[in-house]
Protein backbone atom coordinates (compact mmCIF):
# COMPACT_ATOMS: atom_id res chain seq x y z
CA UNK A 1 0.00 0.00 0.00
CA UNK A 2 2.84 2.40 0.95
CA UNK A 3 4.74 1.76 -2.29
CA UNK A 4 1.65 2.39 -4.38
CA UNK A 5 1.22 5.70 -2.57
CA UNK A 6 4.81 6.61 -3.43
CA UNK A 7 4.22 5.78 -7.08
CA UNK A 8 1.23 8.12 -7.05
CA UNK A 9 3.27 10.88 -5.43
CA UNK A 10 5.99 10.54 -8.04
CA UNK A 11 3.48 10.58 -10.89
CA UNK A 12 1.25 13.45 -9.77
CA UNK A 13 3.48 15.42 -7.41
CA UNK A 14 3.30 15.85 -3.63
CA UNK A 15 0.19 18.00 -3.86
CA UNK A 16 -2.14 15.83 -5.95
CA UNK A 17 -0.54 12.43 -5.33
CA UNK A 18 -1.98 11.62 -1.88
CA UNK A 19 -5.42 12.88 -2.87
CA UNK A 20 -5.57 10.83 -6.05
CA UNK A 21 -4.20 7.84 -4.17
CA UNK A 22 -6.98 8.12 -1.58
CA UNK A 23 -9.58 8.42 -4.34
CA UNK A 24 -8.25 5.41 -6.28
CA UNK A 25 -7.91 3.29 -3.16
CA UNK A 26 -11.45 4.00 -2.01
CA UNK A 27 -12.90 3.52 -5.48
CA UNK A 28 -11.18 0.12 -5.74
CA UNK A 29 -12.63 -0.94 -2.40
CA UNK A 30 -16.09 0.35 -3.30
CA UNK A 31 -16.07 -1.55 -6.59
CA UNK A 32 -14.85 -4.63 -4.72
CA UNK A 33 -18.07 -4.38 -2.67
CA UNK A 34 -20.55 -3.21 -5.31
CA UNK A 35 -19.65 -5.58 -8.14
CA UNK A 36 -19.95 -8.81 -6.07
CA UNK A 37 -23.09 -7.35 -4.49
CA UNK A 38 -24.75 -6.80 -7.87
CA UNK A 39 -23.69 -10.28 -8.98
CA UNK A 40 -25.10 -11.60 -5.72
CA UNK A 41 -28.37 -9.81 -6.42
CA UNK A 42 -28.51 -11.29 -9.93
CA UNK A 43 -27.86 -14.80 -8.69
CA UNK A 44 -30.23 -14.38 -5.74
CA UNK A 45 -33.07 -14.13 -8.26
CA UNK A 46 -31.79 -17.34 -9.81
CA UNK A 47 -31.44 -19.02 -6.41
CA UNK A 48 -34.97 -17.91 -5.52
CA UNK A 49 -36.45 -19.47 -8.62
CA UNK A 50 -34.42 -22.65 -8.21
CA UNK A 51 -35.08 -23.14 -4.50
CA UNK A 52 -38.80 -22.41 -4.73
CA UNK A 53 -38.95 -24.75 -7.71
CA UNK A 54 -37.32 -27.59 -5.77
CA UNK A 55 -39.69 -26.92 -2.85
CA UNK A 56 -42.57 -27.34 -5.30
CA UNK A 57 -40.99 -30.49 -6.77
CA UNK A 58 -40.06 -29.04 -10.15
CA UNK A 59 -36.74 -27.97 -11.62
CA UNK A 60 -36.74 -24.20 -12.20
CA UNK A 61 -34.69 -22.43 -14.88
CA UNK A 62 -32.32 -25.01 -16.44
CA UNK A 63 -31.87 -24.03 -20.07
CA UNK A 64 -29.73 -20.90 -20.47
CA UNK A 65 -25.98 -21.55 -20.46
CA UNK A 66 -22.83 -19.56 -21.17
CA UNK A 67 -21.44 -20.26 -24.68
CA UNK A 68 -23.27 -23.59 -24.78
CA UNK A 69 -21.31 -25.18 -21.93
CA UNK A 70 -23.63 -28.07 -21.07
CA UNK A 71 -23.00 -28.38 -17.31
CA UNK A 72 -23.88 -24.72 -16.65
CA UNK A 73 -27.57 -25.32 -17.28
CA UNK A 74 -29.61 -22.40 -16.02
CA UNK A 75 -26.66 -20.39 -14.73
CA UNK A 76 -26.89 -17.97 -17.63
CA UNK A 77 -30.46 -17.08 -16.72
CA UNK A 78 -29.83 -13.88 -14.65
CA UNK A 79 -27.48 -12.51 -17.32
CA UNK A 80 -30.00 -13.27 -20.07
CA UNK A 81 -32.72 -11.58 -17.99
CA UNK A 82 -30.57 -8.47 -17.59
CA UNK A 83 -29.84 -8.27 -21.31
CA UNK A 84 -33.52 -8.74 -22.12
CA UNK A 85 -34.57 -6.00 -19.67
CA UNK A 86 -32.07 -3.66 -21.29
CA UNK A 87 -33.70 -4.15 -24.69
CA UNK A 88 -37.21 -3.35 -23.43
CA UNK A 89 -38.87 -0.01 -24.00
CA UNK A 90 -39.14 2.30 -20.98
CA UNK A 91 -42.75 3.54 -21.15
CA UNK A 92 -43.46 6.86 -19.44
CA UNK A 93 -47.26 7.31 -19.16
CA UNK A 94 -48.78 10.58 -20.42
CA UNK A 95 -50.03 11.73 -17.04
CA UNK A 96 -46.79 10.99 -15.23
CA UNK A 97 -44.45 13.60 -13.87
CA UNK A 98 -41.47 12.73 -16.09
CA UNK A 99 -38.67 13.96 -13.87
CA UNK A 100 -39.93 12.29 -10.68
CA UNK A 101 -40.85 9.15 -12.63
CA UNK A 102 -37.23 8.73 -13.74
CA UNK A 103 -35.82 9.87 -10.40
CA UNK A 104 -37.73 7.32 -8.26
CA UNK A 105 -35.81 4.12 -9.19
CA UNK A 106 -32.49 5.92 -8.71
CA UNK A 107 -33.62 7.17 -5.30
CA UNK A 108 -34.54 3.61 -4.33
CA UNK A 109 -31.29 1.93 -5.30
CA UNK A 110 -28.81 4.57 -4.09
CA UNK A 111 -29.46 4.12 -0.34
CA UNK A 112 -29.86 0.35 -0.74
CA UNK A 113 -26.28 0.22 -2.03
CA UNK A 114 -24.80 3.06 0.04
CA UNK A 115 -25.73 1.28 3.28
CA UNK A 116 -23.01 -1.27 2.45
CA UNK A 117 -20.29 1.30 3.08
CA UNK A 118 -20.17 0.52 6.81
CA UNK A 119 -20.63 -3.28 6.78
CA UNK A 120 -17.64 -5.06 8.36
CA UNK A 121 -16.84 -8.25 6.44
CA UNK A 122 -14.10 -9.34 8.84
CA UNK A 123 -12.12 -7.50 11.55
CA UNK A 124 -9.95 -5.66 9.01
CA UNK A 125 -12.30 -5.58 6.04
CA UNK A 126 -14.50 -2.55 6.54
CA UNK A 127 -14.63 0.36 4.13
CA UNK A 128 -15.78 3.15 6.49
CA UNK A 129 -15.19 2.30 10.14
CA UNK A 130 -17.44 5.00 11.60
CA UNK A 131 -18.72 5.14 15.16
CA UNK A 132 -22.31 5.84 14.19
CA UNK A 133 -22.47 2.90 11.77
CA UNK A 134 -25.81 1.54 12.87
CA UNK A 135 -27.40 4.99 12.83
CA UNK A 136 -26.11 5.49 9.28
CA UNK A 137 -27.66 2.19 8.18
CA UNK A 138 -31.00 3.10 9.77
CA UNK A 139 -30.90 6.44 7.95
CA UNK A 140 -30.15 4.77 4.63
CA UNK A 141 -32.87 2.12 4.94
CA UNK A 142 -35.37 4.88 5.77
CA UNK A 143 -34.32 6.82 2.67
CA UNK A 144 -35.47 3.99 0.42
CA UNK A 145 -39.10 4.74 1.15
CA UNK A 146 -38.85 8.10 -0.66
CA UNK A 147 -38.27 6.27 -3.92
CA UNK A 148 -41.39 4.16 -3.39
CA UNK A 149 -43.62 7.12 -2.52
CA UNK A 150 -42.30 9.23 -5.39
CA UNK A 151 -42.74 6.33 -7.83
CA UNK A 152 -46.33 5.77 -6.72
CA UNK A 153 -47.22 9.42 -6.93
CA UNK A 154 -45.40 10.23 -10.16
CA UNK A 155 -47.00 7.37 -12.13
CA UNK A 156 -50.39 9.12 -11.86
CA UNK A 157 -52.17 5.77 -11.67
CA UNK A 158 -54.57 4.60 -8.96
CA UNK A 159 -52.94 1.24 -8.41
CA UNK A 160 -49.49 2.72 -8.15
CA UNK A 161 -50.70 5.34 -5.70
CA UNK A 162 -52.49 2.81 -3.47
CA UNK A 163 -49.49 0.47 -3.57
CA UNK A 164 -47.15 3.28 -2.59
CA UNK A 165 -49.35 4.32 0.35
CA UNK A 166 -49.60 0.76 1.61
CA UNK A 167 -45.94 0.08 1.17
CA UNK A 168 -44.90 3.29 2.92
CA UNK A 169 -47.20 2.75 5.91
CA UNK A 170 -46.03 -0.85 6.27
CA UNK A 171 -42.32 -0.07 6.01
CA UNK A 172 -42.64 2.79 8.47
CA UNK A 173 -44.51 0.64 11.01
CA UNK A 174 -42.03 -2.20 10.95
CA UNK A 175 -39.11 0.18 11.12
CA UNK A 176 -40.28 1.07 14.64
CA UNK A 177 -40.23 -2.57 15.74
CA UNK A 178 -36.78 -2.94 14.15
CA UNK A 179 -35.51 0.16 15.94
CA UNK A 180 -36.76 -1.03 19.33
CA UNK A 181 -35.21 -4.48 18.77
CA UNK A 182 -31.93 -2.76 17.94
CA UNK A 183 -32.07 -0.82 21.21
CA UNK A 184 -31.84 -4.18 23.03
CA UNK A 185 -28.74 -5.08 21.01
CA UNK A 186 -27.21 -1.70 21.81
CA UNK A 187 -27.88 -2.12 25.52
CA UNK A 188 -25.71 -5.23 25.47
CA UNK A 189 -23.01 -4.11 23.03
CA UNK A 190 -22.68 -0.49 24.22
CA UNK A 191 -21.61 0.71 20.79
CA UNK A 192 -23.15 1.79 17.50
CA UNK A 193 -20.09 0.63 15.58
CA UNK A 194 -20.93 -2.59 13.74
CA UNK A 195 -17.44 -3.99 14.24
CA UNK A 196 -17.70 -3.42 18.00
CA UNK A 197 -21.11 -5.09 18.05
CA UNK A 198 -19.61 -8.23 16.51
CA UNK A 199 -16.60 -8.09 18.84
CA UNK A 200 -18.85 -7.87 21.89
CA UNK A 201 -20.37 -11.21 20.86
CA UNK A 202 -16.97 -12.88 21.06
CA UNK A 203 -16.27 -15.41 23.78
CA UNK A 204 -15.73 -18.97 22.67
CA UNK A 205 -18.91 -20.25 21.08
CA UNK A 206 -22.28 -19.43 19.58
CA UNK A 207 -23.73 -19.23 23.10
CA UNK A 208 -22.30 -15.71 23.28
CA UNK A 209 -24.10 -14.52 20.16
CA UNK A 210 -27.01 -12.20 20.87
CA UNK A 211 -29.21 -14.80 19.21
CA UNK A 212 -29.39 -16.70 22.52
CA UNK A 213 -30.09 -14.02 25.18
CA UNK A 214 -32.13 -11.86 22.79
CA UNK A 215 -33.92 -14.61 20.89
CA UNK A 216 -37.35 -12.87 20.82
CA UNK A 217 -35.66 -9.71 19.55
CA UNK A 218 -33.96 -11.74 16.83
CA UNK A 219 -37.36 -13.02 15.68
CA UNK A 220 -38.88 -9.52 15.80
CA UNK A 221 -35.94 -8.05 13.93
CA UNK A 222 -35.87 -10.65 11.19
CA UNK A 223 -39.63 -10.76 10.63
CA UNK A 224 -39.70 -6.95 10.58
CA UNK A 225 -36.89 -7.11 8.05
CA UNK A 226 -38.97 -9.42 5.86
CA UNK A 227 -41.92 -7.02 6.18
CA UNK A 228 -39.76 -3.99 5.53
CA UNK A 229 -38.47 -5.36 2.24
CA UNK A 230 -42.10 -6.06 1.19
CA UNK A 231 -41.37 -9.76 0.78
CA UNK A 232 -43.88 -12.58 1.03
CA UNK A 233 -45.87 -13.16 3.24
CA UNK A 234 -46.02 -9.36 3.76
CA UNK A 235 -46.19 -8.38 0.09
CA UNK A 236 -49.65 -6.76 -0.04
CA UNK A 237 -47.99 -3.63 -1.39
CA UNK A 238 -47.55 -5.44 -4.68
CA UNK A 239 -50.49 -7.80 -4.24
CA UNK A 240 -50.81 -8.78 -7.88
CA UNK A 241 -54.35 -10.08 -7.41
CA UNK A 242 -55.77 -6.76 -6.12
CA UNK A 243 -53.61 -3.79 -7.12
CA UNK A 244 -51.66 -5.52 -9.93
CA UNK A 245 -48.09 -4.74 -8.93
CA UNK A 246 -48.19 -1.92 -6.44
CA UNK A 247 -46.12 1.20 -6.84
CA UNK A 248 -44.26 0.04 -9.94
CA UNK A 249 -47.23 -0.90 -12.19
CA UNK A 250 -46.32 1.63 -14.83
CA UNK A 251 -42.60 0.93 -14.85
CA UNK A 252 -41.08 -1.17 -17.59
CA UNK A 253 -37.71 -2.17 -18.98
CA UNK A 254 -34.63 -0.95 -17.16
CA UNK A 255 -36.62 1.40 -14.87
CA UNK A 256 -38.42 -1.62 -13.42
CA UNK A 257 -35.19 -3.62 -13.22
CA UNK A 258 -33.59 -0.95 -11.06
CA UNK A 259 -36.48 -1.26 -8.57
CA UNK A 260 -36.04 -5.01 -8.67
CA UNK A 261 -32.31 -4.72 -7.99
CA UNK A 262 -33.01 -2.41 -5.04
CA UNK A 263 -35.50 -4.84 -3.53
CA UNK A 264 -33.06 -7.73 -3.67
CA UNK A 265 -30.14 -5.61 -2.48
CA UNK A 266 -32.30 -4.67 0.51
CA UNK A 267 -33.00 -8.35 1.19
CA UNK A 268 -29.29 -9.11 1.26
CA UNK A 269 -28.76 -6.09 3.51
CA UNK A 270 -31.36 -7.27 6.04
CA UNK A 271 -29.83 -10.76 6.03
CA UNK A 272 -26.38 -9.24 6.57
CA UNK A 273 -27.50 -7.02 9.44
CA UNK A 274 -29.24 -9.95 11.11
CA UNK A 275 -26.03 -11.97 10.83
CA UNK A 276 -23.92 -9.15 12.19
CA UNK A 277 -26.13 -8.22 15.12
CA UNK A 278 -27.53 -11.55 16.20
CA UNK A 279 -25.45 -14.32 14.61
CA UNK A 280 -22.01 -13.05 15.52
CA UNK A 281 -20.95 -11.65 12.14
CA UNK A 282 -17.59 -13.08 11.14
CA UNK A 283 -17.16 -15.22 14.29
CA UNK A 284 -17.02 -19.02 13.94
CA UNK A 285 -19.71 -20.96 15.86
CA UNK A 286 -17.15 -22.67 18.12
CA UNK A 287 -13.62 -21.43 18.76
CA UNK A 288 -11.73 -24.62 17.94
CA UNK A 289 -8.82 -25.13 15.61
CA UNK A 290 -10.19 -26.09 12.17
CA UNK A 291 -13.06 -23.60 12.45
CA UNK A 292 -10.96 -20.59 13.48
CA UNK A 293 -8.64 -21.17 10.52
CA UNK A 294 -11.46 -20.38 8.10
CA UNK A 295 -11.38 -16.65 7.26
CA UNK A 296 -14.07 -14.53 8.92
CA UNK A 297 -15.66 -13.40 5.69
CA UNK A 298 -16.54 -17.00 4.85
CA UNK A 299 -18.49 -17.32 8.09
CA UNK A 300 -20.27 -14.05 7.42
CA UNK A 301 -21.20 -15.11 3.88
CA UNK A 302 -22.44 -18.46 5.17
CA UNK A 303 -24.64 -16.72 7.73
CA UNK A 304 -25.97 -14.30 5.10
CA UNK A 305 -26.79 -17.19 2.78
CA UNK A 306 -28.52 -18.98 5.65
CA UNK A 307 -30.71 -15.95 6.45
CA UNK A 308 -31.46 -15.38 2.74
CA UNK A 309 -32.64 -18.96 2.49
CA UNK A 310 -35.29 -18.10 5.08
CA UNK A 311 -36.59 -15.28 2.85
CA UNK A 312 -37.07 -17.77 0.00
CA UNK A 313 -38.46 -20.43 2.29
CA UNK A 314 -41.07 -18.00 3.70
CA UNK A 315 -42.14 -17.07 0.20
CA UNK A 316 -42.64 -20.72 -0.77
CA UNK A 317 -44.50 -21.57 2.43
CA UNK A 318 -46.83 -18.88 3.75
CA UNK A 319 -50.02 -17.40 2.29
CA UNK A 320 -50.13 -13.60 2.07
CA UNK A 321 -51.23 -11.63 5.14
CA UNK A 322 -54.20 -9.28 4.93
CA UNK A 323 -53.26 -5.61 5.27
CA UNK A 324 -55.06 -5.08 8.58
CA UNK A 325 -53.34 -8.19 9.96
CA UNK A 326 -49.96 -6.82 8.92
CA UNK A 327 -50.56 -3.52 10.68
CA UNK A 328 -51.88 -5.31 13.76
CA UNK A 329 -48.79 -7.51 13.91
CA UNK A 330 -46.52 -4.49 13.63
CA UNK A 331 -48.24 -2.13 16.04
CA UNK A 332 -50.06 -4.32 18.52
CA UNK A 333 -47.71 -7.29 18.87
CA UNK A 334 -44.15 -6.39 17.90
CA UNK A 335 -43.96 -2.92 19.44
CA UNK A 336 -45.36 -3.98 22.86
CA UNK A 337 -43.09 -7.08 22.91
CA UNK A 338 -40.00 -4.99 22.18
CA UNK A 339 -40.96 -2.34 24.75
CA UNK A 340 -41.40 -5.01 27.42
CA UNK A 341 -38.02 -6.52 26.52
CA UNK A 342 -36.26 -3.19 26.80
CA UNK A 343 -37.67 -2.71 30.30
CA UNK A 344 -36.87 -6.32 31.28
CA UNK A 345 -33.32 -6.16 29.98
CA UNK A 346 -32.73 -2.79 31.65
CA UNK A 347 -34.04 -4.07 34.97
CA UNK A 348 -31.76 -7.12 34.85
CA UNK A 349 -28.78 -4.93 34.02
CA UNK A 350 -29.53 -2.80 37.11
CA UNK A 351 -29.56 -5.78 39.49
CA UNK A 352 -26.50 -6.43 41.69
CA UNK A 353 -24.10 -8.89 40.08
CA UNK A 354 -24.84 -11.69 42.58
CA UNK A 355 -28.57 -11.68 41.79
CA UNK A 356 -27.96 -10.99 38.10
CA UNK A 357 -26.04 -14.23 37.74
CA UNK A 358 -29.13 -16.23 38.71
CA UNK A 359 -30.84 -15.27 35.46
CA UNK A 360 -29.75 -17.59 32.64
CA UNK A 361 -30.48 -14.77 30.22
CA UNK A 362 -27.87 -12.67 31.91
CA UNK A 363 -24.93 -15.09 31.86
CA UNK A 364 -23.28 -13.20 29.08
CA UNK A 365 -23.40 -9.59 30.20
CA UNK B 1 -12.74 10.51 12.43
CA UNK B 2 -14.41 12.70 9.84
CA UNK B 3 -12.16 11.43 7.05
CA UNK B 4 -13.85 8.04 7.49
CA UNK B 5 -16.94 9.60 5.93
CA UNK B 6 -15.17 10.27 2.62
CA UNK B 7 -15.61 6.66 1.38
CA UNK B 8 -19.31 6.97 2.27
CA UNK B 9 -19.65 10.04 0.06
CA UNK B 10 -17.93 8.17 -2.76
CA UNK B 11 -20.17 5.17 -2.13
CA UNK B 12 -23.27 7.37 -2.44
CA UNK B 13 -22.00 8.61 -5.80
CA UNK B 14 -21.35 5.04 -6.97
CA UNK B 15 -24.84 4.06 -5.81
CA UNK B 16 -26.24 6.96 -7.82
CA UNK B 17 -24.28 5.75 -10.85
CA UNK B 18 -25.61 2.20 -10.45
CA UNK B 19 -29.09 3.70 -10.69
CA UNK B 20 -28.43 6.14 -13.53
CA UNK B 21 -26.20 4.09 -15.84
CA UNK B 22 -28.62 1.14 -16.38
CA UNK B 23 -31.47 3.59 -17.00
CA UNK B 24 -29.32 5.40 -19.60
CA UNK B 25 -28.35 2.07 -21.18
CA UNK B 26 -31.99 1.07 -21.32
CA UNK B 27 -32.89 4.41 -22.89
CA UNK B 28 -30.12 4.07 -25.50
CA UNK B 29 -30.55 0.39 -26.37
CA UNK B 30 -34.30 -0.05 -26.12
CA UNK B 31 -36.78 0.87 -28.84
CA UNK B 32 -38.84 4.01 -28.24
CA UNK B 33 -42.11 3.96 -30.19
CA UNK B 34 -44.77 5.57 -28.00
CA UNK B 35 -48.43 5.81 -29.00
CA UNK B 36 -51.40 7.19 -27.11
CA UNK B 37 -52.73 3.76 -26.12
CA UNK B 38 -49.36 2.59 -24.80
CA UNK B 39 -48.91 5.75 -22.76
CA UNK B 40 -52.34 5.66 -21.09
CA UNK B 41 -52.34 4.71 -17.38
CA UNK B 42 -52.91 1.03 -16.68
CA UNK B 43 -56.29 0.21 -15.15
CA UNK B 44 -56.80 -3.45 -16.05
CA UNK B 45 -57.68 -2.64 -19.64
CA UNK B 46 -60.35 -0.01 -18.98
CA UNK B 47 -60.06 3.71 -19.60
CA UNK B 48 -59.08 5.52 -16.40
CA UNK B 49 -62.25 6.31 -14.46
CA UNK B 50 -61.18 9.41 -12.58
CA UNK B 51 -58.08 11.31 -11.60
CA UNK B 52 -55.47 9.21 -9.81
CA UNK B 53 -54.62 12.05 -7.42
CA UNK B 54 -57.56 11.06 -5.27
CA UNK B 55 -58.50 11.22 -1.61
CA UNK B 56 -56.93 8.58 0.55
CA UNK B 57 -57.68 7.05 3.91
CA UNK B 58 -56.86 9.26 6.91
CA UNK B 59 -55.29 6.23 8.60
CA UNK B 60 -52.16 6.56 6.49
CA UNK B 61 -51.81 10.05 7.90
CA UNK B 62 -52.29 8.73 11.45
CA UNK B 63 -49.63 6.06 10.92
CA UNK B 64 -47.23 8.71 9.68
CA UNK B 65 -47.85 10.89 12.75
CA UNK B 66 -47.41 7.93 15.11
CA UNK B 67 -44.23 6.96 13.28
CA UNK B 68 -42.77 10.40 13.87
CA UNK B 69 -43.53 10.16 17.60
CA UNK B 70 -42.10 6.68 18.05
CA UNK B 71 -39.08 7.30 15.86
CA UNK B 72 -38.25 10.22 18.13
CA UNK B 73 -38.57 7.86 21.05
CA UNK B 74 -36.04 5.52 19.40
CA UNK B 75 -33.76 8.49 18.81
CA UNK B 76 -33.85 9.15 22.56
CA UNK B 77 -33.36 5.46 23.44
CA UNK B 78 -30.20 5.00 21.34
CA UNK B 79 -27.83 7.20 23.38
CA UNK B 80 -29.41 5.93 26.61
CA UNK B 81 -28.86 2.28 25.61
CA UNK B 82 -25.18 2.84 24.81
CA UNK B 83 -24.25 4.44 28.13
CA UNK B 84 -26.72 2.52 30.33
CA UNK B 85 -23.92 0.87 32.34
CA UNK B 86 -22.37 4.24 33.20
CA UNK B 87 -25.48 6.19 34.17
CA UNK B 88 -26.67 3.46 36.54
CA UNK B 89 -29.98 3.26 38.36
CA UNK B 90 -30.83 6.96 38.16
CA UNK B 91 -30.51 7.04 34.37
CA UNK B 92 -32.49 3.85 34.11
CA UNK B 93 -35.38 5.22 36.20
CA UNK B 94 -35.38 8.50 34.27
CA UNK B 95 -35.78 6.64 30.99
CA UNK B 96 -38.49 4.42 32.48
CA UNK B 97 -40.46 7.54 33.42
CA UNK B 98 -40.08 8.82 29.84
CA UNK B 99 -41.12 5.43 28.43
CA UNK B 100 -44.04 5.32 30.86
CA UNK B 101 -45.39 8.64 29.58
CA UNK B 102 -45.08 7.45 26.00
CA UNK B 103 -46.74 4.14 26.82
CA UNK B 104 -49.69 6.08 28.27
CA UNK B 105 -49.95 7.85 24.92
CA UNK B 106 -49.65 4.51 23.11
CA UNK B 107 -52.45 2.98 25.24
CA UNK B 108 -54.62 6.05 24.57
CA UNK B 109 -54.27 5.76 20.80
CA UNK B 110 -54.79 2.00 20.99
CA UNK B 111 -58.06 2.47 22.95
CA UNK B 112 -59.21 5.25 20.61
CA UNK B 113 -58.79 2.79 17.72
CA UNK B 114 -56.04 4.64 15.86
CA UNK B 115 -54.35 1.29 15.20
CA UNK B 116 -57.46 -0.44 13.77
CA UNK B 117 -57.65 -1.20 10.05
CA UNK B 118 -60.93 -2.56 8.76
Amino acid sequence: MESIQQVFEQLFGAEWGPMLFLLTKNMTFILAIVVPLLLGVAYLTFAERKIIAYMQIRVGPNRVTFFGIPWLRGWGQPIADAVKAMMKEIVIPTGANKFLFILAPVLTITPALAAWAVIPFSPEMVLADINAGLLYILAMTSMGIYGVIIAGWASNSKYAFLGAMRSAAQVVSYELAMGFALVCVLMMSESLNLGDIVNSQQGGSFLNWYLIPLFPMFLVYFISGVAETNRAPFDVAEGESEIVAGFHVDYSGMAFTVFFLAEYANMILVATLTSIMFLGGWLPPINIEPLTAIPGIVWLLLKIAFMLFFFLWFRATFPRYRYDQIMRLGWKIFIPITLIWIVLLGTIMQLPVSIRNMFPLNLWF
Amino acid sequence: MLENYFPILLFLLVGLAVGVVPMLLGWLLAPNRPDSEKLSPYECGFEAFEDARMKFDVRYYLVAILFILFDLEIAFLFPWAIVLNEIGLFGFIAMMVFLGILVVGFIYEWMRGALEWD
